[in-house]
Parts: structure tokens; C-alpha cells; sequence
């Protein structure tokens, strides 16, 4: 037993004397929550949109108006007046301006005539989600205009009225578990994989393996080390992470006890899958190029970044024995949801069920000679 | 001469009767279809300081490996201190200190912090722990290296705290792979030193593996000849020495090749080998170094031919070598063979 301590106090030794190391696998999960929260969660803003009025009339103000609002209030688009529609569809083109609203000559008469007037819109459709969000909001303008200004004495419209459970969650609150989970990984494929393979390179391993420490003993060390290691870039990256996002109820007592049982149970899933991965490989360059492709084949099938219910059927099989699903799953039950120990356990039970079989698959391929 | 007829079993290497430490008996180590050591035997007296001698590839960390409990024996015994390292390979670990060939100590951590770790995986209790550490500093002159971080010694202190740590649980047996490959010459002639002062110390069993000539003649008691796998030869030094027909070298040096100068210096009275150099340059085994010499001298002078150099020396483990295997001991000439062994990772192949 004192062999196995002996075995953790050096990774954690070593651990705790490589700053760059503990640096760069807390801060790259971390700058990934800031870049991509920031990058793909925020609402489009400030865009420009060319207005060519060729009608002039009361309805062609109207509209004019409506955009003015648009601009003060949500600031989705500001309008740019053009007098030349070829030249305002060129400047969509070459991307100067982000649309053009085209109002038609007599389009105040089709109007007051109910001659099906049309207003037109050029959009750079190269840009999905920009257009998307300008036709949307464009397409409820168009809406409110063809409102009737008397309203009917009886509603005949169905009406949904949405009950939201949960405070309004941003991207970069959605991105938190991810996140969280992230940072174990990088720590295990560090530490566990990298490190392990680089040590057995420099011959550390051949120094273990003529000392009398059992096979087992320097199994269970090298694996609870690593586990640590997890643990501790988990606490670390759900506490800042947290207070990044503005999730304040990490600091929930019951909350902290539910995060830290995911986070040691993550941790024991992760370095388990690494230490079945890593356990019979003797060449340092193998974990490195298996960082980016593992990173890809865990996390995007575990549903962190999109919900995997649009993902075809093979991908979400992926999902099903990927780890990276249930900590993440657990993750948003207690940080988004505080759904309580009812929703995590099946987490927690299928994270600390893949640990010890992964374990236990890996032990006995574990050589204890070289 | 036979590699066995110069085996000399343990226990009479200085003369007197000592119990074996280390006893190999035709041990055998294939990978595949090729054979990495070969029915190899021989034995080790307690006190002695053991080395196999031969180049890179030759199979001493194979033999070294399989005695440390590292690699599985395919054929044949290996006895260490008692204890088959088959079948208690627990037993001889607890016995044995290894040094490594690579320098292995945790470079993150401490001097002590290196010791402290490898004194508990062989669990020695706490207070024998200090006790050992601050004495295998002591033995090593690097106690005041103690609190230092491993990454800013020096090669020759990183060797000297590799040998610390292999000492820190009180082994008896000490297997060294080429202990002072990578040192300068200083840092070598320390290392050497320190060994010796060990040995006499801690009445330590040492095996070493080397190939350099000079390391094996002033260190070890008794050295094996090991190439391609089959020991050639075993003995004391002067034994090794004595047993190459020739008691001296003769090296010339002519001042213009000549392919005659071969088939001359052959005939030359007492001459038992000629090894060609090149330009000119000859090695001449001889049982007598005064008379060939003059005859040399006379020779080259009754041709009208110029020496630029003559030296005469007595046999040295490098003429042993050449004896035995048929070539240098250098790395360049190792012979390729149909299976070559993996370089260890993270080792200069």
C-alpha cells in the first residue's frame, strides 16, 4: 500500500511542480468557454441594411419607421438610405452592407388597394446564420404591417403561452459542462497520456519495475494520481467557469457535493479510458496525435455543443458509451437545471461503471515486465 | 582458446573461495526467430565487481535486463542471491539495486525527494529512510545537492544520484547498465571512483555492463566478453591479457603504403597477428616487443624506407577483443544482423 502512495506522491509532486503544465490544461478549456460563449452564443447586432425608397409615399414611411425602431430598440440592423439599387445589390455582394430593402414604385397605392405589394429583399445568403436572423426579424416587421388596425372584438387566433423552467440560459452558460468535462480530459490526456508514455520512454517505468512494487500497486497509483489530476482540474475549471458564465449556484452547498461526485466519478470514467488506450503504447508520438481526433470523437457526439437528437443514428450509438455524455449530462442537470441527485445518478453510475470496467479490461494487459 | 577454457567459476576469482552472488546458467533470449543471447554461463562471487564487456547490441542489457527481473528469460537459470528470477522475482528485486543506462531520476523533483520515493517503494520503514538517505548522499558527495531540484545537476551528479537512489534500500547486488555512458572523462573517472569506494564500503556485488575498454580493465575484478549474443571470453583482466598469444603490441606507422609490408612483418620472428590500419599504420602482436621492434627498425632500413612512428605497448583489453570477436570494439562496427532490437524509447539508437 505505502508502494501505491509512494507512486501518487510523485505525480502529484510533479504535478504540482509543472506550472506550464497546469496552466495550459486549465486555460485552454477556459478560453475555449470565453471564445466559442462569446463567439456563437451572442444575438446579431449591428448589421446594415441599404433602404431604397423608390415609392415615397405615407406605407413606404411606414416601413421606414419600423426599421428606425428596430435600430433604437433590439439594434439588429441600422438602415442605409441608397438611391441606386444596382449599386446597393453590389454592395450586398462584395459584403459592404449586410441587405438591401427594396420599396417598389406605387407601393403605397398596392397598399391602400390590396394589390399583393411586395417588398424586396436581397440578403447575402452565404452567411447563414446573418441572414437567417435578418430574415426573421424582417419577416415579424412584415408581419406587424399587415396587422389589421382595427383588432377583432373575439381573438380568433390559437395563441402559445410558454412556460420557461429555467432562468434564461446563454451559450456560454450551455457551454459551461462542456467545459468542465474538457478540462478533465486535457488533464488525464496529459497527464495519464502523455506524461505516462514520456516517462516510460525515459525509462521511469523500467526504474518502477525493478523495485518490489506489485503489479496492482502501481496500476491503482498511477490511475488514482491521474484521477486526482482530474478532480482537480475539474473543481478548478467549474469554480472559475462559473463565475465566468454567472452561475452562482455552484457555491450551493448540495450543489458543490452533487458537481464534485460527477467530477471524481468523470475523472475515474476519463482516466480509466486512457489508461485502456494508453496502456500497451511505447511510442510518445501516439498520444499526441490521438489528442485532436479523441478530442473530436468524444465531444461532439456527446450532445456538448449541439443536441444530439439531430444527429444521425451511428452518432448517437457514439454518444451512448461515450463518457463525455453522461459528465456532460450531469453537468447541466446540477449547474442549469438543479435537477438533485434524481437526475445524476444514472451518470454517476454509468461514469464510475465504465472507470472500474475500463480498470479492469486495462490491469491485466498492464506488463509488469518491459 | 575457447570461452570456457578460461571460464573461471565464481568463488576463485581472486583466489580465494567466496560464496556466488550471481549464477547464469545457459541462458537464452529469442525475440521471434532471432536470438538476442545465447546459451550463455557464468557466475559472480560476492565482493566482486562483474562486468560485460562488448558493443552496442552485443546482448549485455538483454543479460542485465533478465537478471533485474525486466525482461522473461526464455532458456536457461538466472540464480540472484539465492533466488530464481523466474520463479521469485519479488525476492531478487528486493535484493538488487539497478542503475539504468538512461538517466531516470525525476527531474521536477528534489535530490531527497528522488531518494525518498524510491526508498518507499522498497518500503523501508521511516526512520532507516533518513538514515539511509543522508548516508548514500554522504557516498555519493551530494549532500549539499540535497534540497537542489534534479534538473539543474550536472550529467556526472545526475549519475552519481542515480547510484544513490539504486543504494538507498542496502542491496547487495548492484547492476549497473553502462554507468558512465554520456560523462566526460572527469565525470567518469569520478563515477569509477566512487564504485570502488562502494564496493569496499558496503561489501556490494557489482555487475556492470560497458563498453569501454579502459572502464572495464580499471574497475572490474573479473570481465565477460560478450558479442552477438555468446560470451567469447572470462577472466581477470590479466587474464583476458595473458591469454592472447603476444605479450606486447608493436605499432608502426611506415611512411609509404606498401602491400608488401603485410606478408613482411607476418614473417618477422615472435609476430603472432598483423592488423592493417591503413595508410601505412600496422598493429603487430608479438611475444617479444624489444626484439620486433629492432627487427622492424632493421627492415625498414635495409629497404631504405622511413618510420614516421614506432611505440611498443603491452596487449590491452582492445587487442583481447579483437582476438576474440575478430574486430574493434567500436560502434560504427557492429555488424548489422537480420533482427536488430529496438532502440528503447527515449535512448540514442
Amino acid at each position: 500500500m505505502n508502494r501505491m502512495f509512494a507512486i501518487i506522491e510523485r505525480e502529484m509532486r510533479k504535478f504540482f511542480r509543472s506550472p506550464t503544465l497546469m496552466i495550459m490544461s486549465l486555460m485552454m478549456p477556459i478560453l475555449q468557454l470565453i471564445i466559442i460563449g462569446n463567439a456563437f452564443g451572442g444575438k446579431i447586432v449591428g448589421t446594415h441594411v441599404a433602404v431604397i425608397d423608390h415609392d415615397h409615399g405615407p406605407q413606404a414611411v411606414k416601413v421606414r419607421e419600423a426599421f428606425a425602431a428596430v435600430a433604437a430598440t433590439i439594434k439588429t440592423f441600422s438602415t442605409i438610405e441608397y438611391s441606386n439599387e444596382v449599386q446597393a445589390r453590389e454592395d450586398v455582394r462584395t459584403g459592404k452592407i449586410d441587405a438591401a430593402v427594396i420599396i417598389p414604385e406605387q407601393y403605397s397605392r398596392r397598399v391602400y388597394s390590396q394589390d399583393a405589394p411586395k417588398l424586396g429583399f436581397v440578403v447575402d445568403n452565404s452567411d447563414l446564420f446573418t441572414s437567417g436572423s435578418l430574415e426573421a426579424e424582417m419577416q415579424l416587421l412584415v408581419d406587424a404591417l399587415n396587422a389589421p388596425q382595427i383588432q377583432d372584438r373575439l381573438s380568433k387566433s390559437i395563441a402559445l403561452e410558454i412556460v420557461e423552467l429555467y432562468p434564461y440560459v446563454n451559450y456560454l452558460k450551455y457551454l459551461l459542462p462542456m467545459t468542465v468535462a474538457l478540462a478533465m480530459y486535457i488533464s488525464v490526456m496529459i497527464g495519464g497520456g502523455m506524461l505516462y508514455i514520456d516517462d516510460k520512454a525515459r525509462g521511469v517505468h523500467e526504474g518502477y519495475l525493478v523495485t518490489p512494487i506489485t503489479k496492482l500497486e502501481l496500476v491503482f497509483g498511477m490511475n488514482i494520481a491521474g484521477s486526482m489530476k482530474a478532480t482537480l482540474s475539474g473543481i478548478s475549471i467549474g469554480v472559475i467557469g462559473s463565475l465566468i458564465a454567472g452561475l452562482g449556484i455552484v457555491f450551493h452547498p448540495m450543489i458543490m457535493m452533487q458537481m464534485l461526485s460527477l467530477i471524481v466519478a468523470g475523472s475515474i470514467a476519463f482516466n480509466g479510458m486512457m489508461f485502456l488506450l494508453m496502456v500497451r503504447v511505447d511510442d510518445p508520438l501516439v498520444p499526441r496525435a490521438m489528442f485532436g481526433v479523441l478530442n473530436i470523437l468524444l465531444l461532439y457526439p456527446s450532445g456538448a455543443m449541439y443536441p444530439t437528437v439531430s444527429f444521425p443514428k451511428w452518432m448517437q450509438a457514439m454518444g451512448v458509451v461515450d463518457p463525455f455524455t453522461y459528465a456532460i449530462h450531469g453537468f447541466k442537470a446540477v449547474l442549469l437545471k438543479d435537477g438533485g441527485w434524481v437526475a445524476i445518478w444514472p451518470d454517476l453510475l454509468f461514469l464510475t461503471t465504465f472507470g472500474i470496467a475500463t480498470l479492469l479490461i486495462a490491469t491485466p494487459l498492464f506488463k509488469r515486465t518491459l | 582458446m575457447s570461452a570456457t577454457s578460461i571460464y573461471s567459476p565464481a568463488g576463485d576469482w581472486n583466489g580465494a573461495s567466496r560464496p556466488i552472488a550471481i549464477a547464469v546458467e545457459h541462458i537464452v533470449k529469442r525475440y521471434g526467430n532471432f536470438e538476442a543471447v545465447k546459451d550463455v554461463s557464468f557466475s559472480v562471487a560476492e565482493g566482486e565487481i562483474f562486468g560485460l564487456l562488448g558493443p552496442n547490441g552485443a546482448g549485455k542489457s538483454t543479460l542485465i535486463r533478465m537478471m533485474t527481473t525486466l525482461i522473461p528469460v526464455t532458456a536457461g537459470k538466472a540464480i540472484v542471491a539465492g533466488y530464481d528470477v523466474a520463479k521469485d522475482p519479488d525476492d531478487v528485486r528486493r535484493v538488487i539495486g539497478v542503475i539504468p543506462q538512461a538517466l531516470t531520476s525525476d527531474q521536477d523533483l528534489t535530490v531527497e525527494e528522488n531518494l525518498s520515493i524510491y526508498a518507499k517503494l522498497y518500503s523501508v520503514p521511516r526512520a532507516q529512510r533518513e538514515k539511509n538517505i543522508a548516508e548514500v548522499l554522504e557516498a555519493v558527495d551530494l549532500t549539499k545537492w540535497r534540497d537542489a531540484q534534479t534538473k539543474t545537476l550536472s550529467g556526472g551528479m545526475r549519475r552519481r544520484l542515480e547510484i544513490a537512489r539504486g543504494l538507498v534500500h542496502n542491496p547487495s547486488i548492484f547492476f549497473l547498465d553502462e554507468p558512465t555512458t554520456g560523462l566526460d572523462p572527469v565525470s567518469r573517472i569520478a563515477v569509477w571512483e566512487m564504485l570502488n569506494k562502494l564496493k569496499a564500503s558496503r561489501n556490494l556485488t557489482m555487475l556492470l555492463t560497458t563498453h569501454y575498454m579502459e572502464e572495464a580493465d580499471k574497475l572490474c575484478d573479473r570481465i565477460a566478453i560478450v558479442d552477438h549474443g555468446k560470451l567469447m571470453a572470462l577472466g581477470t583482466p590479466t587474464e583476458l591479457k595473458n591469454s592472447v598469444a603476444g605479450a606486447n603490441v608493436v605499432e608502426v606507422h611506415f611512411d609509404r603504403e606498401d602491400e608488401e609490408w603485410y606478408g613482411r612483418l607476418e614473417k618477422l620472428e615472435g609476430v603472432t597477428s598483423v592488423q592493417p590500419e591503413g595508410s601505412g599504420f600496422y598493429r603487430v602482436i608479438t611475444k617479444s616487443g624489444s626484439k620486433t621492434t629492432m627487427q622492424i627498425v632493421e627492415l625498414a632500413a635495409s629497404l631504405g624506407e622511413t618510420l614516421t612512428s614506432l611505440t611498443v605497448q603491452n596487449t590491452t583489453l582492445d587487442d583481447v577483443f579483437i582476438h576474440y570477436t575478430g574486430r574493434q570494439l567500436r560502434d560504427e562496427q557492429v555488424k548489422p544482423v537480420n533482427f536488430l532490437m529496438p532502440p528503447r524509447p527515449g535512448t540514442q539508437p
